[in-house]
């Protein structure tokens, strides 16, 4: 079905592939043996061939930087402590045919069903260990079978739903599965932002290619997980271990993909062995959980004591069947290396037939036949724990002693622990370094979904790549890459549309999507820092327009600026630029943790806004150029609000923000009132307070030139219509709190909406002469007390 | 023999906490031929808005409760009625080592007995090479297992010092083995770490014992505390037998078993989890007394 409606030429192009050198013993994806381009590549070759040089740089960089801008990264970890990095993706895909990716397919859908089944058994019968199939140890030894799951029956009848399996294609040409990952099975949100990237570089070539569309794979486990949730109104919520998890990022983008309720352990509780979730309208039902933390780490109280990320009483509520989990707690059991020894023969015996695709050659040592084997065959094996879950040659625990005699003391001592694995050598695939492509070794990370139409396979996934000839460095941390896996040819495909348009909106949620207590307390926080950075901000740019206007920094009033408003803070810029400096630092934070609620581009503009201040810290920057600056860092911040006011769903979530906005600015200007209305206040201290105030324009245009104090506190205290006055942001914050849930339902006010409504009272009955520093002192107590009622009635 | 045990756990909260879920591992269980309650209670203050009773992978009972209200304490009082019988006579002789490896591998058990579960490693055993060449230097390893059992015990009351204040509960085996100090949680668990280092299956005991008045006195209430031992499997002829390393002797009738595990992460009698800003401090008391 392929088009190649120009060239016709089989031959490979020159200048990309001068450099490529098959290596020895391994097969290549793109490239057969005698060294002609396989068929499946040949329209992509054509593509990249037909670009120059400075054009693919372009284009690669476009890809990247969708993926920065969408906030697709992961976390590098050292010694001392982690940092995000830019996503590493390989721009060249690797490209699989349809009948190949059938063929794959059912060999990981039989090994899904061999896995459910032996699952099922390991925490029910254990027929497997009583007839002699496995050996006892591997589970009583094995520290991720969770002996509190023993005898617990998933709600649904299923174990697993979803898995993810690495496999490698060995020099034979056949592929074997490196390894079941079945506990969390990560990333698959990624597959989709690497796809998506993948069309910024070659956009053109998406809409001719005849490449598999992976969002269909998505809708289909969205519905399963509405399947689980059956007719209960429960929520659906993924399961998160939170912001400091390196796959964070994806268990937002996720999240938000499908429509789920991103949580975290401690938004869940347990009353009477239903699962909750605590939200700012009070406890709601959860009925399905899409599990993203270690098994044993989910329950402190029945599983590991030590987990700080676990909801206590969740094992119990799975015991009840009172709530679905996909997969299964305790499933991590299903990954420990010494059963990928047995599982051939299991399917041979559960199934009638050999396994479609086989595991990577296994020994348990704790077999005397077995240990002859590994210490005979000792040149092309591996030894390794029997119980990690890491697939072997990415461990770097392991240790092989190649010497005959250590590896029999080895292996008879604690062989019952022990596995031998047979070493393969992995196929390689084209990356492109330096304007040419190079064979890199690589395996595929494919995904399989129980879905309501049966198992699927996603007609992709991602490939992972080696960063050098060395198969072991994979992992991202040692620099390996992430490269999109296309599935061609085969049946044209359904129509191009890759975002899966509707999906998470075609079934609503509920009406009124359930806002975590956690979040919502996240969002009015970074409202109030936000806020909090831009008051400090323009404190700063009215002392140092009045020092580049000849003022002395320590005349009076800007010391009295510095010493009443700013915390004391020294004459410094640098120091004076840490006011605002750390709010927007501790906004990135609170922004961080609420990923799925959050828009992409609030936080490119807050990442923006950090970076511009640090910018400012630690150049020098000439006196004369600093209020400029800061007026570019004020225009950004007002930007941010823009963001808020223009682009924010209004739902409960934009409200907590937006009282943390109004409750923030009203404190701050009933201090800065309090403190330049002081009869001790030096001379321009009201000027001081409208320019601060924003509002020199209005008050010249309604009162006189000279500020006035009573003017001044009628302007910036209780007019209703001036955006920067107390009164103005009680009102704000009033509406905003009486649209919040549970505030509505009754005609006796709650606490917090009595209180704001009392002090928007007062100060709509005040004249602006009663607004005296006391009385501004006073209110600003009030404002925080309001904002302690809010967290009490919503947030904890 | 029967005895009347009483024990009470508090807990201070210095900030009220709320959202309490505590599971209770307290009551002493049922034994067949060993140990028989004939009247036992479990009550806590503040009551708890819901009580739940369960049995444990090892057979143990749990008594789970909620508190959501915010309080300040929180008290657990259990009182029981047991009836006591000797363990079956320990008597020289029996498997070596070498019989004990080939029973284990014969073995598919999986049930809560079976020595398998006890062969480590657990969240608080983890191997230790200054504990098993302890184990390697102190024991006849030619000798039948219950000898070897004994043998260990022995030299381990001998080489360590029983002492409250070196360690606490979070403190490993390996640190308290390292001063040589510490309760009879830290005998246990080096003691566990010793025997599984030489293949021989064993676990962790929790439970009162008698603590007999000075001739003459008066048993005063309250001095005793929660005890925990250490449980051994010689083979399969023989099964399990049960040794106090804190006192260096073969566990007869002066104690009673609340919870058999792994290790003290199987068994605690309150693992709890609230929420609370502030500091905790926790007491327990147990008075242990004859009745005939």
């Amino acid at each position: 079905m392929q088009k190649s409606p120009t060239s016709q030429t089989q031959s490979a192009p020159r200048d990309l592939l001068t450099a490529y050198r098959q290596q020895a013993g391994a097969r290549d994806e793109m490239v057969d043996k005698a060294g002609n381009v396989k068929p499946v590549w040949q329209p992509f070759l054509d593509h990249l061939q037909g670009l120059g040089d400075q054009d693919i740089a372009h284009r690669f960089a476009r890809g990247n930087q969708y993926l920065h801008d969408a906030g697709v990264r992961f976390r590098q970890y050292n010694d001392t402590a982690s940092e995000d990095r830019d996503w590493p993706l390989s721009p060249v895909p690797v490209i699989l045919d349809q009948d190949e990716f059938e063929r794959i397919s059912e060999g990981l859908i039989q090994r899904a069903e061999l896995l459910d089944y032996v699952l099922r058994d390991l925490y029910g019968p254990a027929e497997l260990v009583s007839s002699g199939q496995l050996p006892a140890t591997l589970l009583t030894q094995n520290p991720a079978w969770l002996r509190p799951m023993v005898g617990v029956e998933p709600a649904s009848g299923h174990f697993l739903n979803l898995l993810s399996f690495e496999i490698g294609r060995g020099p034979d040409g056949k592929w074997w599965v490196i390894s079941d990952l079945v506990e969390a099975p990560s990333t698959a949100g990624f597959a989709i932002e690497n796809r998506v990237a993948m069309t910024k570089v070659f956009p053109n070539f998406f809409t001719s290619a005849n490449i598999q569309r992976i969002a269909g794979f998505f809708r289909d486990f969205q519905q399963q997980l509405f399947e689980l949730r059956g007719k209960s109104d429960g929520q659906i919520a993924l399961l998160s271990p939170g912001q400091g998890n390196q796959n964070y990022a994806e268990h937002a983008y996720i999240a938000r993909y499908l429509g789920l309720l991103l949580v975290e352990g401690e938004d869940l509780i347990v009353q009477d062995g239903n699962v909750m979730v605590r939200t700012v309208a009070g406890p709601k039902p959860v009925s399905v959980i899409w599990n993203r933390i270690p098994s044993a780490l989910t329950d402190p109280l029945a599983l590991d004591q030590t987990s700080l990320i676990g909801t206590p009483g969740l094992v119990d509520a799975l015991a009840r069947q009172r709530v679905n989990m996909v997969n299964s707690i305790g499933a991590a059991v299903l990954e420990t290396r010494a059963l990928m020894a047995f599982l051939p023969k299991i399917a041979r015996q559960h199934f009638g037939e050999a396994l479609k695709l086989p595991n990577i050659a296994t020994w348990w040592c704790g077999e005397q036949s077995k240990r002859d084997h590994v210490i005979a065959n000792r040149d092309r094996m591996i030894v390794g724990s029997a119980f990690s879950t890491e697939p072997m040659m990415a461990d770097t625990q392991t240790a092989s002693p190649q010497e005959a005699g250590k590896m029999t003391e080895l292996l008879n001592r604690s062989g019952r622990e022990l596995v031998g694995q047979e070493v393969i050598t992995l196929s390689t695939t084209p990356t492109y370094e330096y304007g040419a492509l190079v064979a890199r070794p690589m395996c595929i990370r494919l995904f399989v979904a129980r879905t309501p139409q049966g198992w699927q396979v996603m007609p992709g996934g991602y490939a992972r790549v080696s960063a050098g000839d060395d198969a072991t460095a994979f992992a991202m941390q040692r620099g390996g890459k992430v490269a999109d896996v296309w599935i061609t040819g085969g049946n044209t495909v359904e129509t191009p549309s890759l975002l899966v348009s509707g999906s998470g909106s075609t079934q609503r949620l509920s009406a009124r999507a359930a806002l975590p207590s956690r979040a919502a307390d996240n969002l009015f926080w970074l409202g109030r820092y936000v806020e909090r950075a831009e008051h400090n901000m323009r404190l700063f740019r009215a002392c140092f327009a009045r020092i580049n206007d000849g003022g002395n920094p320590d005349a009076p009033l800007l010391r009295y600026l510095r010493d009443h408003l700013m915390g004391g803070v020294a004459a410094s810029s640098g120091a004076m630029a840490a006011t605002f400096e750390s709010p927007l630092e501790q906004a990135l934070v609170a922004a961080r943790r609420i990923g799925d609620r959050f828009s992409p581009d609030g936080m490119m503009a807050l990442h923006d806004l950090v970076a511009t201040t640090d910018g400012l810290k630690n150049r020098h920057v000439p006196l004369e150029d600093i209020p400029k600056e800061i007026s570019v860092l004020l225009r950004k911040i007002t930007g941010f609000a823009g963001l808020v006011h223009e682009n924010m769903y209004r739902s409960d979530g934009w409200r907590f923000l937006s009282v943390g906005i109004s409750l923030e600015r009203a404190s701050n200007m009933a201090h800065l009132l309090a403190k330049l209305l002081s009869p001790d206040a030096p001379d321009g201290a009201l000027d001081l307070a409208l320019e601060i105030g924003d509002s020199v324009v209005s008050y010249r245009a309604r009162f006189s030139i000279l500020a006035d104090p009573v003017a001044v506190a009628d302007m910036l205290g209780v007019d209703d219509q001036n955006p920067r006055s107390i009164r103005y942001h009680l009102s704000r914050a009033k509406w905003h709190i009486s649209d919040l849930p549970g505030q509505s339902s009754s005609h006796v006010l709650s606490e917090v909406a009595r209180k704001t409504l009392l002090l928007e009272t007062q100060l709509a009955a005040s004249t602006p002469a009663e607004l005296t520093p006391k009385v501004l002192l006073k209110i600003q107590r009030d404002i925080w007390s309001i904002a302690d009622a809010l967290t009490q009635a919503h947030l904890v | 023999m029967r005895y009347d045990i009483r024990l009470t756990i508090s807990h201070r909260y210095a900030q009220a906490a709320g959202n309490g879920r505590h599971a209770l591992r307290v009551l002493p269980r049922e034994i067949a031929n060993r140990q028989h309650l004939t009247a036992h209670l479990i009550d806590i203050f503040p009551p708890p808005d819901n009580r739940h009773d369960s049995v444990d992978f090892f057979g143990n009972a749990v008594c789970s409760v909620t508190h959501s209200e915010q309080h300040q304490k929180m008290v657990i009082r259990m009182s029981a009625r047991v009836g006591v019988m000797a363990p079956a006579g320990h008597h020289s002789g029996g498997s070596g080592l070498g019989q004990l490896a080939l029973d284990l591998s014969r073995s598919r058990d999986l049930g809560p007995a079976s020595p398998l579960h006890f062969l480590g490693p657990a969240p608080r055993l983890l191997p230790n090479a200054d504990i098993a060449r302890f184990a390697r230097d102190t024991c006849d390893l030619s000798a039948p297992v219950t000898d070897i059992i004994c043998q260990l015990g022995l030299a381990l009351h001998g080489a360590m010092t029983f002492d409250a204040t070196a360690t606490d509960v979070d403190t490993d085996a390996a640190e308290a083995f390292s001063k040589r100090r510490g309760v009879c949680q830290d005998f246990s668990h080096i003691m566990i770490i010793a025997l599984q280092s030489l293949g021989i299956p064993s676990g962790y005991v929790s439970g009162f014992l008698r603590t007999l008045p000075p001739p003459g006195g008066v048993k005063l209430e309250g001095v005793d505390a929660m005890h925990a031992w250490v449980r051994a499997w010689c083979g399969a002829a023989q099964g399990w037998v049960e040794y106090d390393p804190t006192n260096a002797t073969l566990v007869g009738t002066d104690h009673i078993v609340v919870a058999f595990g792994r290790d003290y992460s199987d068994v605690s009698p309150v693992i709890g989890h609230l929420r609370s800003s502030g500091a905790q401090v926790n007491s327990q008391a147990v008075d242990m007394a004859v009745v005939d």
